[in-house]
């Protein structure tokens, strides 16, 4: 069984009137079913209200299935004595990076999770150090949180849940109030914490760019997985995408386009690099200008 | 502009006053407070003085910092000066139109002044030295006692943090709201005291859904990050005695004894 697994999970909204009666039900999530490996790194792409950040916080107990169920490294999140076994398995970082942070100094703040677990004083201090050094805000750890930029506020987070030593990090839409600049360096920090620690990462995000570097995406749409594969597996498939109401990166784009025209191109090129390689393979130039081609 | 507001207006510099405990520091200012009303006499106060003088001396804040504490608070010393001056029965030194001055009533408003302006500046000098964070930790600390009689100690401690905590945020968000209503025609500026409070509702009501909206957030957060009361939790920065404490607790002690047994004679004046 993988670090993170569901199975047929539903999950229902009760809308409920002024005198408490069901006004209607809304079911966020319907029937998924999904396995994931430990030290995967997975990106669940959809656009608003298609169930994925309800999704990602039955990953974390805050949410209880209504049907089916979740396992957490085998725990069962709807056993209550799991909860706090779960929460320190799957850390969390939510979307809005200035109502995730308590402490009033960075340092406090990423010592927040491994206080609350109980961990001995010297030991705080030392995962404090080390975390915050996986995600280059060492430096900062005197600084007051409310001087950071949304980025830099947003790795914090991730150290702040790091400290905990998680299995698995469930980032909810991280990117989605930060300008680019702060997008690059958040996705920066999680892939190094996939590939360095080999933290399992779940990104939940509507940036298509931020999921080319996952091993597998899950596609959501109205509650259900509408489509899972690689990210090379997912982009050939860009007519199907536009239905679904999602973009494709640019590169791919570009090179769907190319191919209606019939330029002989690969299926699944990604980024500008590869589409620069292709165009000068197909050209028969081999290297030349792809060389300075500016990297996404 | 909004950003650089800090709260109980904390000094960053290094000294000894500043690297004492936060309980030391809260307990003396008590103690100091309470000696205050204590001195039938004029040399206590010099005691008080020369008390704090050190105490300032020792913690490298510029003496001007003190002083801006006490113009907030100028209009209420000079009232208070004047109604012991003129109101105090007793026997008359000098009297113009309507009012005279007793000597009672010098002697009371030049102690009342002078009680109040120590008052002020003891009480800035540990808000100067103290951060908000270390404060609470200290107050958490000091009132754990109370718990026995089930009074919720940490949850205000973290409560009195996490309001810290979102001061400069709630801050920038009204002046966000703010401005966002003044790019509609809103008008905040002009009119009497009466109609610029009514011009403040529209501002209060979005703010508040922000706030709640924050709060609800923030709650998910910290659960999320295992928070489940003060139960079982270890501190990063725990509060421990050392041996400069122990001096403050001592030096404290020598100020009360001194000040508590010259203060309450009748001798001089």
């Amino acid at each position: 069984m993988g670090i993170v697994k569901t199975e047929d999970l539903v999950y229902e909204y009760i809308r409920r009137d002024e005198e408490g009666n069901v006004e209607g039900i809304t079911t966020a999530v319907d029937r998924v079913s999904l396995d994931i490996a430990p030290g995967e790194f997975i990106a669940i792409l959809g656009h608003n209200g298609s169930g994925k950040s309800t999704l990602a916080k039955h990953m974390n107990a805050i949410l209880n299935p209504t049907e089916g169920t979740v396992w957490v490294d085998g725990m069962d999140s709807s056993e209550d004595e799991h909860i706090w076994e779960i929460r320190q398995t799957a850390g969390m970082v939510f979307q809005n990076p200035d109502n995730q942070i308590i402490g009033q100094v960075v340092e406090e703040d990423v010592g927040f999770g491994p206080e609350n677990m109980g961990i001995p004083t010297e030991e705080i201090w030392q995962r404090v150090e080390e975390s915050l050094k996986a995600v280059g805000m060492y430096e900062y750890r005197k600084h007051s949180p409310n001087k950071l930029s949304g980025g830099q506020k947003q790795r914090v987070s991730i150290a702040g849940v790091l400290a905990m030593h998680p299995k698995c990090i469930v980032l909810d839409e991280p990117t989605a109030m930060l300008d680019p600049k702060g997008r690059k360096e958040v996705i920066r920090a999680a892939r190094a914490l996939n590939q360095v620690e080999n933290i399992t990462v779940i990104l939940i995000t509507h940036y298509m760019e931020e999921t080319i570097y996952a091993d597998r995406i899950f596609i959501m749409d109205e509650g259900k997985i509408a489509l899972e594969g690689t990210p090379r597996e997912i982009f050939s498939q860009v007519e199907r995408l536009k239905d679904l109401r999602l973009d494709v990166p640019q590169a791919t784009l570009l090179s769907h386009e190319l191919r209606k025209k019939g330029i002989e191109l690969p299926e699944g090129i990604l980024t500008a690099q590869e589409l620069a390689d292709a165009l000068a393979e197909y050209a028969g130039i081999s290297g030349g200008p792809g060389r300075n081609a500016k990297k996404r | 502009m909004l950003r650089d507001i800090t709260l109980g207006q904390y000094y960053q510099t290094q000294s000894l006053i500043h690297s004492l405990d936060p309980r030391v520091k809260l307990g003396g200012t008590l103690l100091y407070i309470i000696s205050l009303f204590f001195f039938r006499n004029f040399s206590g106060y010099m005691i008080a003085a020369l008390f704090l003088g050190i105490v300032i001396r020792l913690s490298h804040v510029p003496f001007k910092f003190m002083v801006k504490g006490m113009k907030a608070i100028l209009f209420l010393l000079l009232i208070t000066v004047a109604f012991n001056l003129f109101l105090t029965p007793g026997e008359e030194l000098v009297s113009f139109w309507k009012l005279t001055i007793t000597e009672e009533g010098l002697r009371s408003a030049v102690t009342m002044a002078v009680r109040l302006t120590l008052l002020i500046i003891g009480s800035s000098v540990m808000t100067l030295t103290t951060t908000p964070n270390n404060l609470t930790d200290g107050m958490e600390k000091m009132m754990k006692p109370l718990k026995v009689i089930r009074v919720p100690v940490h949850e205000v401690a973290m409560i009195m943090s996490i309001a810290l905590r979102f001061i400069p945020i709630l801050m920038e968000e009204t002046d966000k709201i703010m401005k966002a209503q003044i790019a509609r025609g809103a008008d905040f500026e002009s009119g009497n005291i009466l109609k610029r409070a009514r011009a403040m509702v529209p501002l209060l009501v979005p703010l508040f859904i922000s706030a709640f909206r924050r709060a609800n957030d923030l709650a998910m957060a910290m659960e999320a990050r295992c928070y489940r009361g003060g139960e079982g939790r270890t501190k990063m920065k725990p509060l421990i005695y050392r041996r400069r404490d122990r001096m403050g607790y001592l030096f404290l002690a020598v100020y009360l004894a001194v000040s508590i047994s010259v203060g309450r004679l009748d001798v001089f004046w």
